[in-house]
């Protein structure tokens, strides 16, 4: 199917994300990605793939206005991305749970506190700072998403004594905690050993579907982005080059984009 | 065997005519400066018998007013802490607006790190020179004294420790929808602390020493009893001063490094 076709099929349906003539480019280098369309439906899971350097992580940091761009049109969540104001891009980075390659924890804090940082979408003050100074209902609260991400147990112990997939298990947690209604990740298992990625993408996926939300992913595993994506867009030369459905999407027609450009 | 020596460098580049001009004029700058201060050995050697009749009277050092001097000293000890407390709690708001990507503008954040230059340039006994004559001798003087030296010393060290703090979690409560407040006391602060705590100990070692000089321009103290000691001759009592004032500062440096050790 191509990306036309697809645009076509889900014209009617209300999209949780939706670009159009999408340009960035890097000081004088070629556009990482130009004139990029793409949409992501309401309560789907979709993967976004490609070899390094096709500007996946740009294109997902955009979203959210992370990265600026420098030409096309963002709707997120019926939002209109770029022409927002400092106070409306909050507004909209709240509803959209964001998951990184790195976990970007705090460290030194606890993984409770980690986890309470998630409620600054929605509250500002002390009492979400940290879980000694966050009351019993936000730290309820806090402890539940640490318990859908099975780590109730090492809410007291700082995320510096936990390991890789833990800590991005906790990672997960914040975002839950942030109630989102759209989850972008940007290569969640990147830094985590086969295993612990595998459980990572599996919770993910899991937590997502069970309330409903929209899923956009990044991956460099082919088998991930055929189990847990509905949908499947390749990235490459700086454009949309595939846009199906995963159930469809045959092994060699995706593994070129998960090999790495041939050096000129 | 190779029949050509190899060159061997010389031992000396000749210089450029730039560096040569500037060597000689350093090097005649500091005759200069010597000539200019009126210094000469014969003077120093003159100097050397007054030196072993004030040190010969320093011994055996005369403790029979001890527990006054013990009670100056430990008021020194405390108008260092209280001027270092103070200054710690203004030197944190200063740093974060000073900090570069904590700043809400250039302008302010320019106008705090000139405000720590200014504080960190002045030498501190033109402030306790100042505060004895806007608020009077004693230790009020002192501790606005040690307060503000406090600003401009921990002031420069925690905006840069702000600075070095890791970016990642920063960026993910960008992502959440922070406030910058929330980001600061939620992901910079934490971060940060080991550095804090080592910078507020290096404080009070500081206004330690400090506040013993202070004391000779009338900013309260044990430097008013050294003072007048030295001015009635009563060197025996200023060498019992000047051990005790060497024994606090020692057990203050070696606490210090105890803590940061512990702490950090």
């Amino acid at each position: 199917m191509r990306p036309d076709d697809f645009n076509l099929s889900c014209a009617g349906a209300p999209r949780a994300v939706s670009v159009s003539g999408l340009t960035k480019r890097f000081g004088a280098r070629p556009a990482v990605f130009e004139q990029l369309d793409f949409s992501v439906p309401h309560g789907e899971a979709v993967a976004v793939i490609g070899a390094n350097g096709t500007g996946k992580s740009t294109l997902m940091r955009s979203l959210i206005r992370l990265t600026e761009v420098d030409e096309g049109q963002i709707e997120v969540l019926g939002q209109k991305v770029r022409g927002l104001d400092p106070t409306a891009l909050r507004r909209l980075r709240a509803r959209v749970g964001f998951v990184f390659q790195k976990h970007n924890l705090v460290l030194r804090l606890s993984a409770l506190s980690n986890v309470i940082h998630g409620a600054q979408a929605r509250h500002a003050g002390p009492h979400v700072w940290a879980q000694w100074c966050a009351p019993a209902h936000v730290r309820h609260e806090a402890m539940e998403c640490l318990a859908r991400v099975g780590l109730a147990d090492r809410a007291s112990q700082r995320v510096d004594s936990l390991s890789g997939g833990q800590s991005q298990r906790v990672a997960i947690a914040r975002m839950l905690m942030q109630r989102p209604e759209l989850v972008i990740a940007d290569e969640p298992v990147a830094s985590l050993d086969p295993k612990a990625g595998e459980e990572v993408m599996e919770l993910l996926f899991n937590l997502t579907r069970e309330a409903g939300l929209t899923l956009l992913f990044v991956s460099h595993h082919m088998e991930h982005a055929k189990a847990y994506a509905d949908r499947i867009v390749g990235l490459g030369q700086g454009k949309v080059m595939m846009d199906m459905p995963s159930r469809s999407a045959r092994a060699d027609e995706l593994k070129d984009f998960f090999m790495e450009p041939v050096a000129a | 065997m190779n029949s050509i020596q190899p060159q061997t460098p010389p031992r000396f580049q000749r210089p450029g005519a730039l560096p040569f001009v500037l060597g000689i004029a350093a090097l005649a700058f500091v005759i200069w400066s010597f000539q200019s201060s009126g210094f000469s050995l014969t003077q120093f050697q003159r100097g050397i018998p007054a030196l072993v009749r004030v040190f010969g009277q320093m011994f055996p050092p005369n403790v029979t007013d001890i527990s006054r001097i013990l009670w100056s000293l430990l008021t020194t000890f405390q108008m260092a802490v209280a001027g270092v407390v103070l200054g710690l709690i203004v030197s944190l708001p200063i740093a974060v607006l000073a900090a570069e990507g904590l700043s809400p503008h250039p302008l302010i954040r320019h106008a705090a790190r000139g405000l720590i230059a200014l504080f960190r340039t002045v030498p501190d006994l033109v402030w306790a020179l100042l505060f004895v004559i806007t608020v009077g001798l004693g230790s009020p003087a002192g501790i606005l004294t040690i307060m503000i030296d406090t600003i401009g010393f921990a002031g420069r060290f925690f905006a840069s420790a702000m600075e070095e703090t890791d970016k990642g979690p920063r960026e993910a409560l960008t992502a959440i929808g922070a406030r910058p407040s929330g980001i600061v006391f939620s992901a910079v602060l934490p971060d940060a602390t080991p550095s804090f705590i080592a910078t507020s100990l290096f404080c009070v070692e500081k206004a330690v020493r400090a506040s013993v000089v202070l004391g000779l321009v009338g900013a309260g103290g044990i430097g008013v009893e050294l003072k007048v000691a030295f001015d009635l001759f009563e060197y025996d009592v200023a060498a019992t001063i000047i051990i005790l004032i060497f024994l606090l500062v020692i057990a203050v440096e070696q606490t210090g490094a105890w803590l940061r050790r512990r702490i950090i």
